[in-house]
C-alpha cells in the first residue's frame, strides 16, 4: 500500500519533470527560430556598418551561422542544458551574469509593484463589489478604465515631470543617483535589501525615491486589472445562496463580505495576481525605458533588435522559469485555499 | 466600515491630512546635484560592444577611446587639417615615401604603471593586424597583412620605431589614418598577461582597460553607466575633473528632464523639439560642432528605372533641400550636396541642386518615364531619416514617382541594404578617420562590381560600376603634393553630383546640452576627439 503510493508519487512528479521539460523546449524552439525568422543578420550586429566582408564571413562562422538552423538549435540546446548559455554579443559578458544583473532590478520593481496593485486593486474591488452600481462603484471603474486605456509611456513621462522635475518628490530615472554609485556593495542586487544589509539608509531612501514613481506605475496598472476581476469575482459570490444563508443567520455584513464571500473569491484571484506578477516579472520595456531602468525587459528587447540569441534565449529561459514557477504557487495555494481540492 | 457616512466636513480633514502624509512620506532627500568633482553626462550609448581599441568602431565606444588610449599622432580639434605629435614627439617621411620614423617623448607611463615604449606601440599596430576586427582595414589598406606586419612595424630602439607602407601614399594619408582609435596604443605587458589561447588578450580587453590616456576606463555596464577616472600618469595636460560618468538614457524626454533637474551636467541626445524646448531655460547651455557625418538617399542601380541617368539627375530635383534645411535638420544639421563633410581636404561647397518639379519631369521624360514609376525605399524608424524620407515621398509625387516606404529597424535595413537588395535607402556615413579618402573610397571607389566582390564599398551596395572614378580616387590618394590632391577630390566631387546615385542632403552638426557651470566642453569633429580633460564645473 505504502509502496504504491511511493510509486504514484515519483510517477506524478516524473510527469510533472516532463512537463517542465517539455515546455522549456518549447518554448525554446520558438525563440529560436522566430530569432532566425527576423531577416537580421546576428553577425551584422557584431561587425557593424563598416566591416570588410572578410570579417563579416569569418564572424559568422565563429558564431556557427553558417550551419543549418535545427543543427544550430541542437548545439545551443545541449550546450545549455550544460549551464553553458553563451556570451551575449552587445554586452560581451555571459549571460547568465547579465542576467544575474538585470533580473534583481526588474524582480525589486515588480514586487514593489504587485504589492501595491494586490494590496490595493483587492480593498477597491471589493468595495466596488459591495456598493454596486453607487459612487464607489464608479469611482474604482473610472481608474480601472484609465488604467486600462492609458498609455503607459505617456503616464511614466508624465508622472516624471509632475513628481520629479516640478515637485521633487521622487528621484528621477535609473536605479540611484550617481553619487551613491559604488557606495552599497552588491550582494541580492535588489538595491533597497543591499543598502539595508550593509546600513547604508540615505543610499536606501535615494533608491527608494528612485523605485516608488515607476512601482506605484506598475502597482496601479496592475491595481486596475486586479479591482476589476475582484469586483466580478466578488459578485459572483455575493450572489450565491450562502450567503443568503449567512444573512438570515444574522452575521454581520462586514463577516459576510471579509470572511466568507472574500474567502472563497480568493481561490480564483489567486491565479490572477500570480499571473499579474508573471507579467511585471517579465519586465515591463516601455516602463524600464522610459525610467531607464536597467531590467531584464529592456535587455531582451535590446537584444532582439540586435538578433543578440544567446542573450534573447537566456532572458526567455528566466520568463518561461518565472510562469512555471509562479503557476505552481498558485497551485499550491490554491490547494490550501480550496479544502475540496486537497486530498483526502 | 469605509467612511461613505462621514459627515463632509471631516472628510475634507482626513483627504488634507492623508495629502499631508504622503508629502511627508515621499518627502525628497535633500535634491543634490551632481558631485563636484564628477562630470555627469547623460548619454544614449547602447552602441558600446567592446573597449578594445582594435575593435571599436561605435560612435560612443569611439569617444570613450579618444579619451582613454593615446596614439602617435592627433589632429588638432581647432584646426582638423594640422597634426600634432600624441607620444610621438617628431616624426620623419623617407625620401622614397614608403617608410615613416617616429620618436617617442621620453619618460611616457601607462596608467598601470608599466613604461611605455616603442615596443608597445609597434605591438599594438601589430595587434589590430592581426586581431583583424572591422576596423583593421585602416591599417591593412596601406599594406600591412598579417603576414608581413611584424616585418613593416618595427621598434628600432626603446623610443623610435618604422612603419614601412607598400606604395608611396600621401604622407597625410598615413598619418591620418594613425589618428584613429584602431592606432591606439595599449600596455604590451598588462595586455599579454590576461592573454588566454593565443588571443592576444582580446577576451580580456574588450571589456576592460589598459591604456595611458587623460582618462582611465573604471566601468562600462551595458546600457546602464560608464564611468572614467582621472589617469594621474597621463604625459600631458591632468583632467581637471576626477571622474566622468555616462549614464545610458535612451530617450531625449529624460535626458531633457534630468538635465533640466540638474541630475546630470550634459546632455548628448536631444531632439530638435527637445533643444528648441532648453532655449527657454536659462540655467543651460547649448555647444554644436560640424561632424564628419554626411546624410545621403542612393539608388540601386540594379533597378532597371534607377539606373537610367536622367532618372538619376531626376530624383536630385526632386529633393526640397532647403524645406529640409529649415525644418526637419534645423539646428541639428546643414544641406551638404557632396560626399565630403566640410572640414575635410578638398571639402567642397558647392549645392547646384534645388526642388524643381518642372525639370525633374522633363528628365523623366525623356528617360522614357512621362507618368514617373513606382520605387520602394528602406527606411529606419528614427529621426530625421524617417521625417526626410517621407519629405522625399511628399515631393517626388509631383512628379509622378510613387515612393513606398518599408520601415524597418537599422539591423533589418543595413542586411538587406549591404546584400543589395533594396531600391532606396536611406543612410548616413561617417569619416572613418580624418583623411578624404575615408568618403571617396566608399562613395567613388568600386573596384569590382560583381556580387561575390572582396570589398563592398556603398558604391557597390547600389551597384554603380565606376571604373574611371575608381582609378582617379585611387591616384587621389598617392599623391604627396597637398594642393594638388585637394584639387583632385574637388574634381571627384563634381564629376560625383552629376552622375551617381547618391543624393547627398545633410551634414551632421552635433548638438550637446549643458548646464550653465560647465565650461570647457568643445565637441570633437568626429566622435574620437570629443575630449573632457579640460572640462571644468564653476
Amino acid at each position: 500500500m505504502n509502496l504504491g503510493r511511493a510509486g504514484s508519487t515519483a510517477k506524478a512528479a516524473g510527469r510533472l519533470l516532463a512537463t517542465v521539460a517539455l515546455t522549456y523546449l518549447g518554448l525554446l524552439a520558438v525563440t529560436f527560430f522566430i530569432g532566425r525568422v527576423i531577416p537580421v543578420d546576428p553577425a551584422l550586429a557584431i561587425v557593424g556598418d563598416r566591416a570588410p566582408e572578410h570579417v563579416l564571413q569569418r564572424v559568422r562562422e565563429e558564431m556557427g551561422l553558417n550551419k543549418p538552423v535545427w543543427q544550430q538549435f541542437a548545439l545551443y540546446v545541449g550546450k545549455a542544458a550544460q549551464g553553458d548559455f553563451g556570451t551575449s554579443v552587445l554586452t560581451r559578458n555571459p549571460v547568465w551574469q547579465d542576467i544575474a544583473k538585470t533580473f534583481p532590478a526588474t524582480l525589486e520593481l515588480a514586487t514593489c509593484g504587485i504589492l501595491i496593485g494586490a494590496g490595493l486593486g483587492v480593498p477597491l474591488g471589493v468595495w466596488a463589489a459591495v456598493r454596486r452600481g453607487g459612487v464607489a462603484d464608479q469611482v474604482v471603474r473610472v481608474m480601472a478604465l484609465v488604467g486600462y486605456s492609458v498609455p503607459i509611456f505617456w503616464l511614466g513621462l508624465m508622472g516624471l515631470l509632475v513628481f520629479y522635475a516640478k515637485l521633487g518628490w521622487v528621484g528621477g530615472p535609473g536605479r540611484i543617483d550617481v553619487a551613491f554609485e559604488y557606495s552599497v556593495p552588491t550582494v541580492s542586487g535588489l538595491l533597497l535589501l543591499d543598502a539595508a544589509l550593509a546600513g547604508e539608509w540615505e543610499a536606501w531612501g535615494n533608491a527608494f525615491s528612485h523605485l516608488a514613481l515607476p512601482a506605484a506605475l506598475l502597482g496601479y496598472f496592475s491595481m486596475a486589472y486586479i479591482s476589476r476581476m475582484t469586483r466580478s469575482f466578488m459578485l459572483n459570490e455575493l450572489a450565491a445562496e450562502y450567503i443568503v444563508a449567512a444573512r438570515a443567520k444574522g452575521l454581520s455584513e462586514a463577516r459576510i463580505i471579509w470572511r466568507h464571500a472574500l474567502r472563497n473569491a480568493m481561490v480564483p484571484l489567486v491565479t490572477v495576481i500570480a499571473l499579474s506578477y508573471a507579467g511585471l516579472l517579465e519586465g515591463s520595456v516601455l516602463t524600464e525605458t522610459v525610467f531607464a531602468w536597467p531590467g531584464l525587459g529592456l535587455y531582451i528587447t535590446n537584444s532582439l533588435q540586435n538578433a543578440d540569441m544567446n542573450a534573447v534565449l537566456g532572458g526567455t529561459i528566466v520568463v518561461g522559469t518565472v510562469f512555471i514557477g509562479l503557476n505552481l504557487l498558485s497551485d499550491v495555494l490554491y490547494r490550501l485555499l480550496d479544502p475540496r481540492t486537497r486530498a483526502r | 466600515m469605509l467612511p461613505t457616512s462621514l459627515p463632509t466636513l471631516s472628510r475634507r480633514v482626513l483627504a488634507l491630512a492623508a495629502l499631508a502624509a504622503l508629502t511627508a512620506l515621499t518627502a525628497p532627500a535633500s535634491h543634490a546635484a551632481t558631485p563636484k568633482d564628477t562630470l555627469v553626462v547623460a548619454l544614449a550609448f547602447d552602441d558600446i560592444i567592446s573597449l578594445d581599441p582594435a575593435e571599436v568602431f561605435e560612435i560612443s565606444a569611439g569617444e570613450l577611446m579618444g579619451n582613454a588610449y593615446d596614439r602617435l599622432v592627433r589632429f588638432d580639434v581647432a584646426d582638423p587639417s594640422r597634426l600634432m605629435g600624441d607620444v610621438a614627439k617628431g616624426w620623419t617621411v623617407s625620401a622614397d615615401g614608403k617608410s615613416f620614423s617616429f620618436e617617442l617623448k621620453p619618460g611616457l607611463k601607462f596608467a598601470s604603471g608599466n613604461p611605455l615604449t616603442a615596443e608597445d606601440v609597434a605591438w599594438s599596430l601589430q595587434r589590430s593586424v592581426l586581431i583583424d576586427k572591422s576596423p583593421a582595414f585602416i591599417l591593412t589598406q596601406f599594406g600591412l597583412t598579417k603576414d608581413n606586419v611584424k616585418e613593416k612595424v618595427k621598434a628600432t630602439g626603446a623610443l623610435t620605431l618604422t612603419l614601412e607602407t607598400d606604395k608611396a601614399y600621401a604622407p597625410s594619408f598615413v598619418l591620418n589614418c594613425l589618428t584613429a582609435n584602431v592606432a591606439a596604443i595599449v600596455d604590451k605587458k598588462l595586455v599579454l598577461s590576461k592573454e588566454a589561447n593565443g588571443d592576444l588578450g582580446y577576451g580580456w580587453l574588450k571589456t576592460n582597460y589598459a591604456g595611458s590616456g587623460a582618462w582611465k576606463i573604471r566601468e562600462w555596464r551595458a546600457n546602464e553607466l560608464v564611468v572614467l577616472e582621472r589617469n594621474n600618469n597621463y604625459h600631458g595636460a591632468k583632467a581637471k575633473l576626477a571622474r566622468v560618468m555616462f549614464r545610458h538614457f535612451k530617450e531625449s524626454a529624460t535626458q531633457r528632464l534630468t538635465l533640466e533637474k540638474g541630475d546630470v551636467d550634459v546632455a548628448r541626445n536631444l531632439t530638435p523639439q527637445d533643444l528648441a524646448a532648453l532655449g527657454a531655460n536659462k540655467d543651460v547651455k547649448v555647444t554644436a560642432t560640424p561632424k564628419g557625418t554626411v546624410y545621403y538617399i542612393s539608388l540601386n542601380q540594379k533597378n532597371p528605372n534607377l539606373a537610367k541617368p536622367e532618372v538619376r539627375e531626376a530624383m536630385k530635383w526632386l529633393v526640397d533641400y532647403a524645406g529640409i534645411g529649415e525644418t526637419l535638420i534645423k539646428n541639428i544639421g546643414v544641406v551638404n550636396q557632396n560626399f565630403l563633410p566640410q572640414g575635410l581636404l578638398g571639402a567642397s561647397k558647392e549645392s547646384p541642386y534645388k526642388l524643381d518639379v518642372a525639370k525633374a519631369k522633363a528628365l523623366l521624360a525623356k528617360a522614357g518615364l512621362p507618368n514617373g514609376f513606382k520605387v520602394t525605399m528602406d527606411v529606419r524608424t528614427v529621426q530625421p531619416v524617417s521625417g526626410i524620407a517621407e519629405a522625399f515621398q511628399q515631393t517626388a509625387k509631383r512628379a509622378g514617382v510613387e515612393i513606398e516606404i518599408l520601415p524597418g529597424d537599422g539591423k533589418q535595413t543595413l542586411t538587406k541594404y549591404r546584400a543589395r537588395t533594396h531600391d532606396m535607402y536611406i543612410g548616413q556615413w561617417g569619416a572613418d578617420y580624418w583623411d578624404p579618402h575615408t568618403n571617396a573610397d566608399t562613395f567613388a571607389r568600386n573596384p569590382d562590381n560583381a556580387d561575390d566582390a572582396k570589398s563592398k564599398p556603398l558604391a557597390w551596395r547600389n551597384a554603380w560600376a565606376i571604373p574611371e572614378l575608381t582609378k582617379k580616387a585611387d591616384a587621389a590618394v598617392l599623391e604627396r603634393d597637398a594642393k594638388k590632391r585637394a584639387a583632385m577630390y574637388t574634381e571627384i566631387q563634381a564629376e560625383f553630383r552629376k552622375t551617381s546615385p547618391f543624393l547627398m542632403i545633410f551634414q551632421q552638426t552635433e548638438v550637446a546640452a549643458l548646464r550653465g557651470n560647465v565650461e570647457g566642453l568643445k565637441l570633437g569633429p568626429t566622435s574620437d576627439t570629443t575630449y573632457y580633460a579640460g572640462v571644468i564645473k564653476k
